[in-house]
């Protein structure tokens, strides 16, 4: 199997035959890499990365990076029209409706097969808010590989991974407190050069 | 009879002519200072790099004195400053420049370690480590060739020619009531504590408006 037959949605059949209740969704990536990923679900990943290790038809027995992905909080317009009665009269009326749609965490693991050289499938896992649900489970017991990686989306995303042997910030030291890949942090602006307004004592 | 510094040129000019050569204890132990600084084995980043290709063959640091670089703070009394310095690495490099026995010197070299520099806007970038420690000679630069490095160090060695062993104008080493140790930062929930050391940190003030 080279890496040009093996697709996302021949993944996803071979999962959802081998894990009873995994639920697995495609994400489309609409760029010319065209490099779909699935999104596995929380309860289901650990047995699933297992079959996707052990499987002999995909042997994906190498995990080479994991990453962390920050969604925002985001808002969708839809123009939707609408008949409503304007002064007595039934119009046609175009509305706008907005859906918001809440930000999330997500683990993203790029995985090779060493034996059958053919890959990446991406698997992706997701939080379920930016806030206080950020667990996903860990895959360090799979690959061994993901173990730093892990602890690395931990320290900057702040995904914390159940199931790692050893969950500790890697990159910032154990004091700090932010997450500072995340979209919205700001960093501290007081070790910014002091700024004057303009008139003011001059050096 | 009380001479003043130009007659005392003069004078020295004169009889070096005719063989005979004077000099001051202060000229002689600033020399000698001079052309025997002992940086320490110490690098950060890419500059380092720069430094190491500064002290091999073709570049040859040894001509001016300085080629015993030593694995021990203890031994040395130049840091070359030479790389980015992370947030988390910075209470490390003030630890060791505080090891180091008077007198001692800094190069702070290139960008990173003047400014921050391309990293600057890094959530875990220093931006200079002057704020920390006082810095002698500063190279821009990303990363300086090894002929600003040189260029630096004459600079270095100019100022430790010049120094005076009294008066009110000697260096902060001959002055027993000022520091030797500088504090160490610490690591905190947003950054470091504190910020700078506003005794060595002197910015130039950005005007707005």
């Amino acid at each position: 199997m080279s890496a040009q037959t093996i697709s996302v949605e021949q993944v996803k059949a071979l999962l959802e035959a081998a894990v009873s209740g995994c639920r697995v969704e495609i994400m489309q990536n609409g760029s010319p890499s065209a490099q779909h990923s699935l999104v596995l679900d929380n309860e289901h990943a650990v047995e699933a990365a297992r079959f996707l290790r052990e499987d002999p038809e995909l042997r994906l027995d190498f995990c080479s990076n994991v990453t962390g992905v920050d969604w925002l909080d985001a808002e969708l317009s839809e123009k939707m029209k609408t008949k409503k009665l304007v002064d007595g009269v039934e119009t046609e009326v175009e509305e706008i409706k907005k859906t918001r749609i809440p930000g999330y965490l997500e683990a993203v693991y790029h995985l090779f097969s060493m034996k059958k050289k053919h890959g990446p499938v991406v698997v992706r896992l997701r939080t379920s808010n930016r806030t206080d649900q950020t667990r996903v489970p860990s895959l360090t017991p799979v690959w061994r590989s993901a173990e730093f990686q892990e602890r690395e989306a931990f320290d900057l995303y702040g995904i914390v991974f159940e199931g790692h042997p050893d969950l500790r910030r890697i990159l910032m030291w154990d004091e700090f407190a932010d997450y500072p890949m995340r979209k919205d942090y700001v960093p501290p602006a007081d070790d910014d050069e002091p700024v004057h307004a303009a008139g003011e004592g001059t050096q | 009879m009380e001479l003043d510094q130009q007659s005392v040129q003069d004078l020295k000019a004169e009889l070096s002519k005719h063989g005979v050569f004077t000099t001051t204890f202060e000229e002689l132990y600033n020399w000698g200072r001079k052309n025997s600084v002992w940086p320490l084995t110490f690098g950060l980043a890419c500059c380092a790099i720069e430094m190491i290709a500064t002290t091999m063959a073709r570049y040859d640091l040894a001509r001016f004195g300085a080629e015993v670089f030593r694995a021990s703070p203890r031994q040395a009394d130049l840091i070359i400053v030479s790389g980015t310095v992370t947030k988390k690495m910075a209470p490390q490099v003030v630890r060791l420049y505080n090891q180091m026995p008077e007198p001692k010197y800094v190069i702070a070299m290139g960008a990173c370690a003047i400014s921050g520099g391309p990293f600057r806007d890094g959530y875990n970038v220093l931006k200079g480590i002057d704020r920390y420690i006082p810095v002698d000679v500063h190279i821009p630069g990303c990363p300086p060739r090894p002929e600003a490095l040189i260029d630096a160090f004459m600079t270095l060695q100019k100022k430790i020619s010049e120094q005076q062993l009294t008066g009110a104008g000697r260096p902060r080493h001959l002055h027993a009531e000022l520091p030797s140790e500088f504090p160490v930062p610490e690591y905190a929930e947003h950054g470091l504590e504190p910020t700078e050391n506003a005794e060595v940190w002197n910015p130039l003030k950005v005007i707005q408006g």
